[in-house]
């Protein structure tokens, strides 16, 4: 049985289609994306039509309303059966808390119903060659040109690129002032200008799709600026704070994933004339299995629940907490997945080896795990010396 | 364009136990779900609204409980829904079940288009779709695969044969039963869910429908169950086995011994 969360009806409705969807249309397919390195656009076709692409978007703008919570519920149910092709959900989510956060009305109504809807997917534009976890590092720049703004610069890594509609991109405005200088805005796919680059071949999550974005003398139009310039960095954290729970129900659900084929397996596969599960062996990793997911999951619900209830300012501790021991589990969980299916665990016929391939993103994206200990402990400090004043 | 789906109400399982002292289905314990084949005529009646615009009314012949079903097909992308039930009804065969349907399809009065599934997977007879048609006197085609076009006055089916299929036309208003290989239904969305909570059923009983009480239930069922058992196991049988050489050859000869080649 599952632990009770005291998941709201609408909560429960969400993961049931999530469900349903996982089970009957992605199952059946998912090695096929994983080989093929598709990108899976008839699932993406019944995200839309089941209303999962809008989960966490308000209904004023389309959207089932149901915050981060909701987000991370749908992610987590996907990912227990393929941890790849919901990111086409999840990183749209990311590309699209920007404008969630802090865009205007006007664009806020622009944007977010095709969002919402599932006919246009998003992308969140950050990292760089030489600017990964040092964002501040990037290069590219957008120079103000009457009512427009010129980009010119190269992205990398980006989940959904070239496959999005709508991209939200940093850049510097004023690179004098370092981290004060960097500006969000919205490009859409097609603007003259803005091309894709090279797509990357990956270890896992390879339903999804990573390219390189291009800027030469990209004119984007100064409505299209997110905030205020130089408020970028801060939109990014903001967008992270919100995001890493996402990323956190990626890993939960691929480790929820894998502990379910272990389990199974250990019943049925006969070794010494007696079920591998009747070892203790066996069994004592199973324990310590399912309690890391059972504590991983408590520990992303609450998080996601404060997010949402808005009571606290900046959650950057809590959702890095969650996106640190979530993806840390995963990889744990996928690997003594691995070692429970033995021989059978490392061959493709089995789940399982692509599962411990696609939760290893999960320590690396939206910071690495080294960097959500800085925050972590960042926070700390500062809570600390707060109490002290 | 106006579309009626007729949707029933069936046990999860496709292997139902019979209860040998009375005869009857065993439905205790067992979940109720939408009969497999009326799934497909639900995406069908919503594509054919999502593409020409108009109104899907789903309707069931069940008791109280099949309310859930028909809240199910409003997930699924039904507008509205009418629950046809009454105490009067139980019993009710084939011929019943159609009269009773097709009367209430008259009180729900304009449609273009009625939808049922090919067979339902509990009575499997396969009858209540045309005999529907019958009783309000308009065309049908059964085992519909595909819908080819639709003009203002006409529209053409593929009907599923064994060696291929049957290209037909028909005017309105028209029903089809149709077949798994029609569509892939949807999962019901989370809107569709919402509005399946809310949605209000409409109920009918035998005065709403203004049926003939003669015509209704048991006294409207010509059809008498006997009995109904389950089917004996089959047993063994003859097994060749060996190398498929020897195999082929024992068979011919056992085959020729026993006068069939
Ligand atoms: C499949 C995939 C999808 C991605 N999608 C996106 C996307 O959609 N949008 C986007 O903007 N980016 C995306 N990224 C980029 C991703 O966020 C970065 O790769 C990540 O932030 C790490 O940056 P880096 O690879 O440059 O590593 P580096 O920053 O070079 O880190 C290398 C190593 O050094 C460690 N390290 C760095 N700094 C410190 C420190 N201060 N203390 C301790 N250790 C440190 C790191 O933890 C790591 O182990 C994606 C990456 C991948 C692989
Ligand atoms: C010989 C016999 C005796 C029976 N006696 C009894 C009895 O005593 N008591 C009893 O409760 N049942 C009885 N039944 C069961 C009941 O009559 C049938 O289940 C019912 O008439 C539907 O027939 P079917 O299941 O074969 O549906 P089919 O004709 O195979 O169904 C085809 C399609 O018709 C539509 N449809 C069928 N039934 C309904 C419905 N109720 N509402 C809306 N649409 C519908 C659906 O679209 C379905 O896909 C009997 C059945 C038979 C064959």
């Amino acid at each position: 049985m599952v632990m009770n969360y005291m998941l709201s009806e609408e909560e429960q409705m969400m993961v049931e289609t999530a469900r349903n969807i996982a089970v009957e249309k992605i199952k059946p397919v998912r090695e096929h994306y994983d080989e093929k390195e598709e990108f899976p656009w008839e699932i993406v076709k019944e995200f839309a039509q089941a209303d999962l692409c809008g989960v966490y978007i308000p209904e004023e703008y389309g959207g089932f309303g149901k915050g981060i919570m909701g987000l991370v519920l749908v992610v987590e149910e996907l990912c227990k059966v393929d941890g790849a092709i919901a990111l086409s959900l999840a990183a749209t989510a990311l590309g699209t808390l920007p404008i969630l956060l802090v865009g205007n009305e006007e664009q806020k109504k622009r944007y977010l119903p095709d969002i919402a809807s599932g006919k246009k997917l998003a992308a969140f534009g950050l990292t760089e060659a030489s600017a990964g976890s040092d964002a501040t590092g990037m290069a590219t720049t957008a120079v103000k040109d009457g009512d427009y703004y010129v980009l010119n610069g190269t992205k990398c890594f980006i989940t959904n690129g070239g496959d999005a509609e709508t991209y939200t991109i940093f850049a510097k405005t004023n690179p004098s002032k370092g981290a004060r200088g960097i500006s969000c805005f919205i490009v859409d796919k097609g603007t003259p200008g803005f091309e894709f680059g090279k797509k990357e071949k990956k270890m896992g999550i390879r339903a999804s799709s990573t390219r390189e974005l291009i800027f030469k003398d990209c004119k984007v139009h100064k409505d299209n600026l997110l905030g205020k310039e130089g408020h970028g960095l801060m939109i990014a954290q903001a967008t992270l704070d919100n995001s890493r729970p996402g990323v956190a129900a990626q890993a939960l659900g691929i480790a929820a994933g894998a502990l379910d084929e272990a389990v199974d397996y250990a019943r049925k596969r006969v070794q010494f004339g007696q079920p591998i599960a009747s070892f203790q062996g066996i069994q004592h990793m199973l324990a310590d299995m399912a309690t890391e997911v059972e504590a991983a999951r408590a520990l992303l619900y609450a998080s996601a629940r404060m997010i949402d209830s808005g009571t606290s300012k900046r959650t950057s501790k809590e959702s890095a907490m969650a996106k640190l021991f979530c993806s840390e589990v995963a990889m744990k969980v996928t690997t003594n997945a691995v070692q429970i299916l033995g021989g059978y665990g490392y061959s493709r016929e089995y789940p399982v080896e692509k599962m411990m391939r696609d939760a290893k993103i999960t320590t690396l994206y939206e910071g690495t795990s080294q960097i959500q200990k800085n925050e972590i402990a960042l926070n700390l400090i500062k809570e600390s010396a707060a109490k002290a004043k | 364009m106006k579309i009626i789906v007729c949707i029933k109400q069936v046990p999860n399982t496709t292997d139902v136990q019979i209860d040998a002292n009375t005869g009857r289905l065993k439905r205790e314990g067992v979940e109720s779900i939408i009969n497999p084949y009326d799934e497909y005529a639900i995406e069908e009646g919503v594509r054919l609204k999502e593409k020409f615009g108009g109104k899907v009314t789903v309707i069931t012949m069940g008791p109280q409980q099949a309310e859930s079903s028909l809240r199910e097909a409003i997930a699924r992308g039904a507008d509205e829904a009418v629950l046809v039930s009454d105490k009067a009804f139980g019993g009710s065969d084939t011929l019943a079940t159609s009269y009773t349907l097709s009367s209430a399809i008259k009180i729900i009065g304009e449609y273009d288009i009625i939808l049922c599934g090919k067979q339902a997977s509990d009575g499997d007879t396969a009858q209540v779709g045309p005999a529907i048609a019958e009783m309000l006197n308009i065309p049908h085609v059964s085992c519909v695969k595909k819908i080819e076009v639709v003009d203002d006055n006409s529209i053409k089916v593929e009907r599923m044969m064994e060696d291929g299929y049957d290209l037909i036309e028909s005017s309105f208003p028209v029903l089809f039963t149709v077949v798994k290989e029609i569509n892939n239904p949807r999962i019901p969305s989370l809107k569709g869910k919402m509005a399946a909570k809310k949605a209000v059923i409409k109920t009918f009983n035998v005065d709403s429908i203004g049926a003939d009480t003669k015509r209704i239930g048991l006294s409207g069922s010509p059809t008498q169950v006997v009995k109904i058992f389950n089917p004996p196991q089959r047993t063994g049988g003859e097994k060749f086995v060996g190398e498929a050489k020897d195999v082929a050859a024992n068979l011919v000869k056992r085959l020729s011994d026993l006068g069939i080649i």
